[in-house]
Parts: structure tokens; sequence; C-alpha cells
């Protein structure tokens, strides 16, 4: 009997085993109540892109109609808005003082706004032009500073930017299509990143050389999102292939598999919980399945998005997640 | 054809005429069809196998009947609960919920739908269903214009049947069709008419049958308003999608001159052919995976489980936030406190985890600083903060900030000299000369390894940070007065 709705990709045929497998001693979860506690709604058309302030709570979000929204997601109060001169804002990102914010799409730029708190901000005039790519802009992060951003982009590359002067400091290459996401990695010292593309790689980047140092390639389909597991030596990665996966960089390879019959669509955006213990993903069936790590279980079900839930990211002290949805909405979950 | 024995055909011609690369995993059938590996294929694709086994009666199918009502027959239908049983059982669902939410996305998609309204969704009872035929699949690559539409609207009216009533938004979108395409509308108007002319010339049941699938074609096309539209694209993943030859603009043989209506997306420009160097890189990175020393993985697996247990206390979805999640009460207070100089026992306790989460935690930081300096040992602490600040200056400042921590940490006679083997301060003055963000990586690992073994080693055993940990002295009586005062004064 052929399962055509479960790929088997890296594992079976070469490793003796799984995470899942180990974690057979640990104690399994208890029931989980999460909820919408919170629905921002505002938005004028598909929710694209979102991330948290270091303040934890709030957030900046962006979405298919040029419109990018800074809210205090505790209150629900929108505090900043702008209007980018192209649609499909695609990536937006926090500074990590709080101060401004940066964001791109379509235009194949990642510009930085400030942000004030001036009676009649007019925030488009302050924008700064900082990344170049020739296709569109896919992500963007500021590293741990206000001073540099990192992009991805579907001309297949990555880049780090100096915000002050625009320069280009360093660009990646090495993906054999467009790149669809990155994440920092969460050490101090640390000076690596991961990217995740339409080639069905991750790769892992050395910030300083250029140089790809890993490199992953066990999805069947587009690597839509990807996020470091918490202590930084593992990533899980969402795909089209309806299967998010965990790759540990010390063993070099996939180390778990996270996929079941009933779900078909993609997984669009991926991020752990603070222990690393759930992992999040939002899928193109509108649901958020919520993952046991080490078990490989599927601990919770979330409905409520009315369509497809395009971006999720945890917040920074881990007490609640954001997912926001082409049903033009973002919710907070706890 | 289902979609595993396709794969399994194609992978294996794949392997003949790859055998001398490394070997890859049975994958997608892309080399055959770039098409077939694009994210919406690989959906319908599922799907397709879903509902083919779901009408396939051999191997325990839903039952299709045909089923009498008043003085007709309602042909080849489904009730919603059978195809729910079904799902449930044939995917492994536990929960009706769930096959409620994929028969209706299957329903959404255009493969299955109740042959008596135009919302496409699925519920669990004794509401009839109908598959969509094979033709009208979404995989068809279906892009129907509007002159397409307008015909179909136009025919529906000139048959005379209660079934095919226009509801309200068709015949606005009628009303709509015929102001913008005023000037040729009596060309659409001639090929509805022939399209009745065929359906007339059609057996009655296979007629009821045709007309509900071409509903619910349209209703997958332009949806009802409110309803979501499946046809709609992301942007990152249409130019893979499209082979112009093989999209179906028309459903009655009739194409528009207009514009495409799929949001094209220009090709970026060609991929740059591969050099020298991109082969030099190649073989640097091959070489490093091979002389990476790998960690087993039940070593590995040790080591995220270990690490998840440590700080399973510290995760809200897991443990509940004290005094309360402001997300689920209301109640910032738990930030408020978080804000204050008074870290609580618990925050404490995570410096003890390891260095990077003391030096992540400002007060931890300023806690570690203080310790070092009161021992007069700062220096490492000092130069390995200001090269951490170093990197994250703009480009412009940075030459001055490498030149300002030489003096400070490094030159002869610094005030503030760190402790640095020859071979690592011989690096590092080679570096200085060509003053970069990274001028320094290489005396900060080794300062990073020097504290780690002994100040924070130190640190960890101070009366400071015992106390701290203990909540002695002032620590709890005055956390706890300061949280009494917050929960009054709110």
């Amino acid at each position: 009997h052929h399962d055509p709705t479960h790929f088997d990709g890296g594992l079976s045929n070469r490793q003796l085993f799984a995470v899942h497998q180990v974690a057979e001693r640990v104690e399994a979860l208890g029931q989980f109540v999460m909820k919408t506690r919170r629905t921002l709604k505002g938005h004028g058309n598909k929710v694209l892109c979102m991330d948290w302030c270091k303040d934890k709570r709030r957030i900046v979000s962006s979405s298919q109609d040029g419109k990018v929204i800074v809210w205090d997601s505790f209150t629900t109060n929108k505090e900043h808005a702008v209007t980018m001169p192209c649609t499909w804002v695609m990536a937006c990102a926090y500074a990590p003082s709080g101060c401004a914010i940066a964001c791109g799409g379509l235009d194949n730029k990642c510009s930085v706004y400030p942000l004030t708190f001036e009676k009649n901000e007019n925030m488009a005039a302050k924008k700064k032009s900082v990344a170049m790519h020739t296709n569109y802009l896919s992500a963007c992060s500021f590293t741990n500073s206000d001073m540099q951003i990192l992009t991805a982009s579907g001309d297949g590359t990555c880049a780090l930017w100096d915000v002050e002067s625009g320069q280009l400091l360093q660009s990646f290459h090495g993906h054999g299509a467009d790149v669809l996401c990155l994440d920092l990695a969460p050490s101090e010292t640390g000076n690596t990143f991961v990217s995740g593309g339409c080639d069905k790689k991750a790769m892992v980047w050395d910030m300083r050389s250029g140089q790809c140092v890993q490199s992953f390639e066990t999805h069947d389909s587009d690597i839509n999102s990807v996020r470091y597991y918490p202590s930084g030596d593992a990533f899980a990665s969402g795909s089209d292939d309806a299967t998010c996966r965990l790759y540990d960089l010390r063993a070099d390879r996939e180390v778990a598999i996270y996929s079941k019959e009933s779900i078909i669509f993609g997984a669009s955006s991926v991020d752990f919980s603070l222990s690393g213990r759930l992992l999040f993903a939002g899928y193109n069936d509108y649901t958020i399945n919520v993952w046991d790590v080490l078990k490989g279980a599927r601990v919770s079900i979330l409905f409520g998005h009315e369509n497809r839930v395009s971006t999720l990211r945890v917040s920074p002290d881990g007490t609640a997640f954001c997912s926001g949805s082409w049903d033009h909405t973002l919710r907070i979950w706890a | 054809m289902p979609v595993s024995y396709h794969c399994l055909i194609l992978s294996s011609e794949r392997r003949e005429a790859n055998m001398a690369q490394a070997p890859t995993d049975p994958s997608s059938a892309e080399t055959a069809d770039p098409e077939e590996s694009s994210p919406n294929m690989i959906v319908y694709r599922k799907i397709e196998d879903i509902v083919t086994r779901m009408q396939d009666d051999k191997t325990g199918g839903v039952p299709i009947r045909t089923v009498k009502s008043f003085l007709s027959k309602i042909p080849s239908v489904v009730t919603g609960s059978d195809i729910v049983q079904w799902l449930m059982k044939n995917l492994s669902i536990e929960d009706a919920g769930e096959a409620i939410h994929l028969g209706s996305l299957i329903a959404a998609q255009g493969y299955v739908f109740p042959i008596s309204d135009h919302v496409l969704t699925l519920k669990d009872d004794g509401t009839f269903y109908r598959f969509q035929a094979p033709y009208f699949w979404p995989s068809n690559c279906w892009e129907p214009e509007n002159t397409d539409y307008a015909i179909y609207l136009c025919k529906r009216t000139m048959q005379n049947k209660a079934r095919l009533e226009l509801a309200d938004y068709e015949a606005e979108n009628l009303a709509r069709l015929q102001r913008a395409f005023a000037r040729k509308w009596e060309f659409i108007f001639m090929q509805a008419e022939a399209q009745v002319k065929i359906d007339r010339k059609k057996d009655k049941t296979e007629r009821k049958i045709l007309d509900s699938q071409e509903r619910a074609f349209w209703d997958v096309h332009r949806p009802v308003p409110g309803c979501v539209n499946t046809t709609e694209m992301d942007i990152r993943k249409c130019r893979r999608m499209k082979n112009p030859q093989k999209v179906k603009k028309s459903v009655y043989g009739v194409t528009e001159e207009s514009q495409p209506q799929s949001p094209v997306h220009l090709p970026s420009q060609p991929v740059r052919k591969t050099t020298k160097e991109d082969f030099r890189k190649q073989i640097t990175f091959l070489n490093m995976q091979i002389e990476r020393h790998c960690l087993k993985m039940s070593k590995v697996a040790e080591s995220l489980i270990a690490y998840t247990e440590q700080y399973v206390e510290y995760d809200p979805f897991i443990t509940p936030a004290e005094p309360s999640n402001p997300w689920i009460s209301d109640d910032a207070a738990l930030w408020d406190i978080e804000m204050s100089k008074e870290p609580s026992q618990q925050r404490v306790k995570r410096w003890g985890f390891s260095m990077d989460e003391v030096l992540k935690d400002p007060v931890g930081r300023d806690q570690f600083l203080r310790f070092l300096e009161s021992e007069f040992s700062s220096e490492n602490l000092r130069f390995w903060l200001a090269v951490q600040d170093l990197k994250k200056q703009p480009l412009q400042d940075v030459t001055t900030r490498v030149e300002e921590i030489w003096q400070e940490f490094l030159a002869p006679g610094a005030q503030s000299a760190i402790n640095l083997d020859s071979h690592s301060y011989e690096k590092t003055s080679q570096n200085v000369k060509d003053p970069g963000r990274y001028t320094y990586e290489d005396a900060q690992e080794h300062i990073y390894k020097l504290m780690k073994s002994d100040s924070y080693a130190r640190f960890l055993r101070s009366n400071a940070y015992q106390d701290l940990l203990l909540a002695k002295k002032k620590g709890k009586s005055l956390a706890s007065k300061r949280l009494t005062g917050l929960m009054q004064s709110s």
C-alpha cells in the first residue's frame, strides 16, 4: 500500500534513527489550550510577513497592498503606518533598538524607516533605501544591531548591508534558485545564518567570509521558512512538500521529520517555543500545527484563520506567537 | 495515474541517466516536466490521489448513488458525512472537525462540490456532493477568461430551468460583463446559443451531472463574493508555473485578446555562469564536509533533549508564566517585573546555564561586570563587549573604533591590557593594519574561552551571585514588596 502523501525524504535510506527514537523516554506533553488572544484587523489585503519588537508586545506587519503597519499588539492599537510604492511587501523586520523598521518586496529593495513619535509623522519622507537586489526581496533581518541588515532575494542570493551607507558588506552565492527565507544564529558570538530556497536546499553561511559552511537537501519542494532551534545547534524548516524537518548542525544531517498523511498543503512558516520543545508551523491549509519537536508527534491543531497562514513568529519572551494570514488579519495565540 | 507510480517510473529513469552523480532521493517528476514540481501541482496531485481513491468502490470508496427525489432522480451523489467518514478512516484523522476542514479545502480547490450550493465547503451531514470531472481539475492549468464566463452566464439565462437560475451575485456579474463587452455582445450571445444547442443533444442525466460540474468549475474561478478565491497564487512561485502553451483559457473554445490574468512575474537576470572561483569554493566546501567531525545521532538527540529539559521551566507555553501570562490575563505585570532592576531567582538561575546567558541578559552582564571590577579583572569582559560593539557600528566608524580598542586593550602599555598568547597577538597586530569589523575575531574567541573557564566560573561561585540566586539579603523581600505594590496600584 503506497502512501503518496508522505514523501520519505532523507531518513530511511541511510540513517539508523531519528530524534524521536531516543526521545521515547521523555515525558509526553500534556494537553494544550491555545487560543487566539488578540486579532489585529487593519490590513486591506493578504498579510505576508511580520516581526516582533524586542519589547515583547509591538509588532510590524506588511501586506500585499503595500501597507506596512506597526502595532502595539497588546492593546491592538496601530501606532505607525506607511504605504510602500510597490505591492507584495514580502519582508519586514523590526530593528533591535525598536526605533526603526525595514521592509521590501516587489521593489527588489530593502528600505529602512525610522519610527518617530511625532504627531503627524511622515514615515515615507525619512525612508532610506539600503539593499538592492535584481529580483524580489523575500526576507530581511537586522543583525544584533540597527546598523546591519541581512537580506534574501528571488535573485538567488543573500546579502549583508551597512544601513548607514547602503554599502554591500558581503554577498552569499550558492542557492540555485530563489532564496525564500533566512534566520540568524542565536548565539552571542555567532556569525552564521541559515537560508532556505526554491532549490529545496537549506544552507548555512559564515557571515565573515561569505562562504557556505553546511548544506542540507532532503525536502521535496521549496523551503518557505527556516528557524534556528534556541540553542543554535539545529534548525527547523517548513516546505511546500507539506513537511517540516529538523536539521542538526553537529550531526550534519536531518534528524527529524514532522508530517502527517492528512497534512497535504505546504508549510509556510515555522518557529520554536522558548525551550525548543514545541514547533509552531503555519500552513497553506489555513491551520497552525503544533509539533512535539522531540517526539515527532503533533500535539495540537489550531483553526481560526480563513485563508493561508503566511507568517508566524514566537514573541521574544515566548509568551505568545503571532500568525499572519491571507485573510488580512494577524492573530496572537497563547 | 496515482502520483507515486508516476514518481517511481521517473525516478528510475533519472537514476539511469545520472549514474555518476551522488545518490539522490526518489523525488518528484521534475526532470520530465518542471511544471509537476511546482508547489500548487504537488497539492493537486495529492488531492487527486485522494478523490480517486474515494471513488474507487473496489477498495472501500464512498457510496456514490442515484437518489430519488420527488419526481426526479439525483444521479451520482454522495453525502457529506460519507466523505467525512472516509477521510477519517483512510487518512488516519482522529477528529471529525479536522476531516471536515480538509474536505472543505478539497471542495474549495474544486475537486468535490455540493450540488445545491455555490459555496464550496463540506458539511458533515446528509447534504449531497458530487465529484468534479477530471476535465475541470485545477491541475489542467485553467485560467478562464471573462468572455468565457460571459458566455456561461448568458447560456444559463437561455435555458428555462429552475436549477439553472442565476444567483444574485451572478446576475450582477452578468450585468457588469454586458457593459464591459457591449461591443462584442452579439458574438457572446451567439456562442452561448451554440453551447445551448450542444447541451440539448446530451442525455438528460448526463446533462444534470455536466451542468453541476460546469457550475462548480465557475464557483472556483469566479467564487461567491466573500469566499476564498483558491486560484490566487503566491507571487514568488508564479514564475515557474505557467508554460503559456499549457494554460487553458477557454472552456468553450474562444479566446479573448487581453492581458493574461495571472500575476506574471518577470524572470530574473540569467543566472551567472559558473566561474573558476565558484569551483574553488565548491572544492573548499566539499573538503570541509569531508573533514567535518560529525556527532552521532544519539549524542545529538541527547543534547537536544537536555537543552529542552533545562529550559522547559522558562517556556511559557509549557510552564505557565508567573505571575501570569499577559496575553491571557490582560495584565502586563510580568513585563513590569522584568524591567525592574531586581532579577528574579529564576532569571538568576538561568545565568548559571552558560556564559552566553549572562552575556545575553543586560542585568546579568551588568552583575558579571561589577563582580569582575570588584576583583580588578574586568578588562577581558570589557574587551569582549567592546568588540561586540565594534561589530554593530556603521561602516564609516569602524576604523576609528578599531584603533580605540587597540589603544585601550592591546597596545604596549595599554590601560586595560588583556592577556593574549603570542600567536593570537601576532595575528591581531596584522589584522589591525587593515581594520574591519572582524579585526578582533580571533582575539575575541580567545578571550571568550578564557573568560568561560576562569572569570565565569569564579562569578558563579561568588557571594554576589550566590546571594542573588538564593534571594538572600534584600533580594526576596524587596521583590515581593514591589510586586504587592504593583498589584495595589493597578
